[in-house]
């Protein structure tokens, strides 16, 4: 296939992962000028410009960082650094060959060879026509992201009396946030018996403000012609069907939806990545290599992160891959594959699969989340019959990324078990008592 | 008296229970996982501070209509929507930094609203370049 | 002295805006008047978007006489006005022998019809055509001749040629009065007055009412019954590739699968009376039986990947055919009551008739020797960004750098489609209407990244605060009030 001109290293998107694999492959030996991050918003620093709010950085700085401060700083790295960027450039398709085809204002329509190619695109909010939630389709309708944007970028209030589904972070935040500038937040509603936000922002979103938090509970309708008058508020059962009977007509002018991300995987699946059906992302090695040679993910495209932190953790190991792939030529394989398996509550983990590669890795990475909330527990990595890590945990929820790093002895020890799949599970008190 | 509370310090959100004696005066604070923590439950019942994040007019920027500001340390809980209020009055003018005082003594002396972005001075409002 | 048009044409559906764009040529002053803030704001904005082969409509009807001219003449008409057209067949399937009598029984009358190349096919060649079917499809009528084509985009392309040919759109006009003042018709909404020598009453599921605004005793009633669908992601838009139906029962042709010529899947509608004309609301049960519909269909059919749901409402007349004729009361006043389905099929022919009837009504018809055959004053519409060559896509964003800033990453759309949307004849004002012109927002991600910026375009262009930008019509506002 054609191309115009080269690169080295292309960064499919400018946010927190973005920034932290330039940089970290710079660090790593790339030039940079031979790296360019293309961003598609106005600015670098991603989704992090419009979370204004407090939270970010205790684990990378020890601090607590607003979002544009934690993207801030990197961007300042890579400015100071030269790394390439453009903004307002969006990727149009990746090939399995790493041609990366591009629009921008100010170079136009690029079809560009790049050495490696690392996809940070973030994900997507879910919508309310993905949902289904009958009714009519009046304006007043926002996902929390969006109405984020309107409010911390552009300074509109997309709504005075609020109602918000689901209580993931960004509703909780959006909550407080609305009630800090005049709006009316009246309920919160979640569709499961808990909550898939952090404890904190209970407390500090809804708590503060005295905004109910109605678990298990759902909108099954919208009314209003032209903008939104109200939403119908149903409770569901344990298989989360609106149980009839139970409906409760809140008058609003504005339903904000907090219902979950996805990442956004449209390129990788153009360049004929493979995809993990649980993750919605790519299936990675511990390089952060997907199924494509020399194309890596990190952060929200690859799988649908709580912190930002370990977003730049895992952004590190996917820019320092990729430099290694673009001076080596790739990873020495010695033996194959492990196939890195979950059971036990356990719903994924990333990286899904090791390569066996000739010298034994310091250090290996797994993040993981679970299918519910559970107390005492244990969480395990199992493999040959044998337990090469065991981690106490007080508390796992669905809401919480979890993870699991194997030493340098452990990995030895993984490797010289000679396996092809390590399961990592979660051990029950109950089991436990056996 | 022994009450519950969630701790807000860090995204762990450990679940305090503190024990008060009569006069409303913690006396003890268990489930803490780090000092912090101790400190949080301590004054949360008698000085309650949340550190407020928002936004203010900005001026001078091509690129950006509004700054995203914080109170330089946590400020009582009560006048969060004074402080929404007062802040709503202010203006920044680009170029900013991110550290860089939009308003001194806020709320409480000592106590600054200050920037959380770096700015830069748009093109069209450089008066040297005029 | 007010001017007097010599036809005005009552609502800008797929029926009003096809006769504007038939009338276009020849040396008549037409104005269109239509309810909504924009065209197709009715049932030309949410049906099954398909060409009708025509077997479906009852011998001898005008239906069915409308529907074979109209599935023949849209083709090329959609080619003249640059809209997307597929021809990708239609499969009428039965499960088992009751059904199967059934498709003999719609052979025979597409046969008389006049429908070409109908034919019944078995089971295996059902199968290697769309291997997806259930496997429990026995056999199906084959419709070589069906297509699909997006009915708003059709709307809006006749409309736009009407427009740049002299024709005048009145939006927000809804007509709640009219009087015969000699000769002419004093057409009313409000306070406003539109006069006029002729009117025609394409108002749609309305049209009964603007009937009887004239003639009391206009006799056929509308039934309001709504259709509900669900849209699936582009990732499921090759599930099927002709357009699927059950066999068709007394509510209607029942539940269909169909690709949308935009690479959707397309699953509806059911067909449930309404006690409110404009009531497009959907209901859970509803959403529940268009899914089951399509799993019955379509076993593999992934409904996870619905992107959204609506519905519209068929004007469904008591008689059970299109009525188009002058009004008992007034022989200047032309009424086309009770275009429901395949209203969208038949369009061009429904036009060309209604010209007849306007003709025999004392209409004179002289040709134009102006007359713009396209969409655009300078001829073919510049096609969207997203459809250009790699070679056309390099060229236009070194030429107009707005085309190489994407603003709708879902549907690939440039900040340069979005704004050739708003200065195009019968531009947008509104979120809405750029979406209908550019599919911004109609994307998985339903306009959660691109919203703040298609207000802010529509913003600048048209010299107003983002607090005036409406999602739709006027009451519809997206931001309510500024922050600080």
């Amino acid at each position: 296939m054609e191309f115009d001109t080269q690169k080295q290293l292309v960064i499919v998107g400018g946010g927190p992962a973005g920034l932290a694999a330039a940089m970290e492959a710079f660090r790593n030996g790339i030039a940079p000028d031979d790296i360019l991050i293309i961003e598609r918003d106005r600015e670098l620093g991603g989704i992090l410009n419009q979370c204004i709010h407090a939270g970010f950085g205790l684990h990378m700085f020890g601090e607590e960082l607003t979002g544009p401060e934690y993207s801030g700083r990197f961007i300042e790295e890579v400015k100071n650094a030269g790394v390439g960027y453009v903004t307002n450039s969006m990727v149009l398709s990746i090939s399995d060959e790493r041609i990366v085809t591009f629009v921008s204002p100010e170079m136009g329509f690029v079809r560009m060879k790049a050495g490696a190619v690392v996809i940070c695109t973030g994900c997507r909010e879910r919508t309310r026509g993905a949902l289904n939630i009958p009714g009519t389709r009046p304006a007043g309708i926002y996902s929390a992201g969006t109405a984020q944007r309107y409010v911390n970028i552009e300074g509109f209030m997309p709504g005075k009396r609020v109602v918000i589904l689901g209580s993931g972070d960004i509703g909780l935040i959006m909550a407080r946030r609305m009630t800090l500038e005049g709006a009316k937040v009246l309920r919160v509603c979640e569709l499961m018996p808990y909550s898939g936000g952090l404890a904190r922002n209970i407390a500090q979103c809804l708590d503060d403000f005295d905004i109910p938090l109605y678990l298990s509970h759902t909108v099954t309708e919208i009314r209003g012609k032209e903008r939104v008058e109200g939403v119908v508020i149903s409770k569901v059962d344990e298989n989360r069907r609106p149980i009839p009977g139970t409906e409760e007509y809140v008058e609003c002018d504005t339903l904000l939806l907090s219902v979950g991300l996805i990442p956004e995987n449209e390129l990788a699946k153009l360049a004929g990545i493979e995809l993990d059906r649980i993750t919605g992302g790519a299936v990675v090695n511990q390089y952060n290599e997907t199924t494509v040679k020399g194309i890596f993910a990190c952060g929200n495209a690859l799988h649908v992160h709580d912190l930002v932190d370990f977003v730049t953790r895992e952004a590190y190991t996917a820019g320092r891959s990729a430099a290694k792939f673009i001076k080596d030529g790739g990873f020495e394989v010695a033996t194959g594959e492990i196939i890195c398996k979950t059971s036990g509550g356990v719903r994924y983990t990333v990286p899904q699969k090791l390569i066996k590669s000739v010298t034994v890795p310091e250090e290996l990475k797994f993040y993981m989340r679970v299918d519910n909330i559970y107390k005492n527990v244990k969480l395990e990595l199992h493999a040959g019959g044998e337990t090469l890590k065991s981690v106490k945990k007080r508390s796992v929820a669905p809401g919480e990324m979890e993870s699991l790093t194997l030493g340098a002895a452990e990995c030895a020890k993984l490797y010289s078990l000679g396996v092809n799949e390590l399961e990592i599970t979660l051990l029950h008190s109950e089991e436990e008592a056996k | 008296m022994k009450k519950n509370l969630t701790c807000i310090v860090c995204p762990i959100g450990c679940r305090l229970e503190v024990t008060l004696d009569d006069n409303g005066k913690v006396v003890d604070v268990a489930g803490n996982t780090c000092k912090r923590g101790h400190d949080y439950a301590m004054t949360e019942f008698t000085d309650p501070r949340r550190t407020l994040t928002t936004t203010v007019r900005l001026t001078g920027s091509d690129s950006d209509s509004f700054l995203p500001v914080r109170t330089s340390a946590p400020i009582p809980k009560p006048k969060l929507f004074e402080a929404m209020k007062k802040v709503n009055t202010l203006e920044a003018n680009a170029p900013v930094k991110v550290g860089d005082v939009i308003c001194a003594d806020f709320i409480e002396d000592g106590i600054n609203l200050i920037a959380c972005k770096n700015i830069d001075q748009g093109d069209s409002h450089d008066n040297s370049k005029r | 002295m007010e001017k007097i048009y010599d036809i005005a044409i009552i609502g800008a559906g797929v029926t009003g805006a096809m006769l504007a764009h038939k009338l276009a040529k020849y040396k008549l002053d037409v104005a269109v008047l239509e309810a909504g803030c924009d065209v197709a704001s009715g049932a030309s904005r949410a049906n099954s978007a398909i060409v009708h082969a025509g077997f479906d409509a009852a011998c001898g009807t005008l239906k069915a006489k409308l529907n074979v001219r109209g599935c023949a003449e849209l083709p090329v008409l959609a080619k003249q006005l640059d809209v997307p057209y597929k021809n990708n067949t239609s499969l009428v399937v039965a499960y088992g022998e009751e059904d199967e009598k059934m498709l003999e029984v719609l052979l025979e009358r597409g046969r008389k019809n006049g429908v070409p190349k109908l034919e019944i096919i078995d089971s295996a060649r059902l199968h290697e055509m769309e291997p997806s079917l259930s496997p429990e499809a026995t056999a199906a009528l084959y419709a070589p001749t069906a297509g699909i084509i997006c009915p708003y985009d059709l709307t809006m392309a006749a409309a736009e040629n009407a427009c740049i040919n002299g024709c005048e759109f009145y939006f927000d006009y809804k007509v709640d009065k009219i009087e015969r003042d000699g000769d002419i018709l004093n057409i009313c909404a409000g306070d406003k007055t539109i006069r006029a020598r002729y009117a025609a009453n394409c108002a749609g599921v309305h049209s009964d009412e603007i009937a009887r605004l004239i003639d009391p005793e206009f006799p056929i009633k509308l039934i309001p019954r709504r259709g509900e669908y669900m849209v699936l992601d582009k990732a499921e838009g090759k599930t099927v590739s002709a357009t699927i139906f059950m066999v068709p029962s007394k509510a209607g042709k029942g539940i269909l699968v169909s690709p949308t010529v935009d690479g959707n899947l397309l699953v509806g509608p059911n067909a449930h009376e309404v006690g409110f004309k404009d009531d497009t609301s959907t209901e859970a049960m509803g959403l529940e039986e268009i899914s089951q519909g399509a799993r019955r269909l379509v076993p593999s059919a992934n409904l996870r990947a619905v992107i959204t749901s609506f519905a519209g409402v068929r004007p469904t007349p008591d008689t059970d055919d299109f009525h188009i004729l002058p009004s008992a009361a007034a022989g200047n006043f032309l009424n086309l009551v009770g275009i429901e389905s395949p209203g969208l099929a038949s369009s061009p022919a429904v036009a060309e008739y209604a010209i007849e009837q306007l003709a025999k009504m004392g209409v004179t018809l002289k040709v134009r020797d102006d007359y713009n055959p396209f969409r655009t004053e300078k001829g073919h519409m510049r096609k969207p960004f997203r459809e250009l060559s790699n070679e056309e896509k390099a060229e236009l964003c070194k030429k107009e750098p707005a085309y190489a800033k994407i603003i709708c990453r879902c549907e690939t759309i440039t900040e340069g489609d979005i704004l050739a949307a708003i200065r195009r004849p019968l531009g947008a004002k509104t979120v809405d209407m750029v979406k209908m012109r550019t599919r911004a927002g109609m994307g998985r991600c339903q306009g959660g990244f691109c919203s703040p910026r298609v207000v802010e375009i529509l913003a600048n262009e048209l010299g107003v605060s983002p607090m005036d930008i409406k999602k739709r019509d006027c009451g519809s506002d997206i931001l309510c009030d500024k922050t600080k």
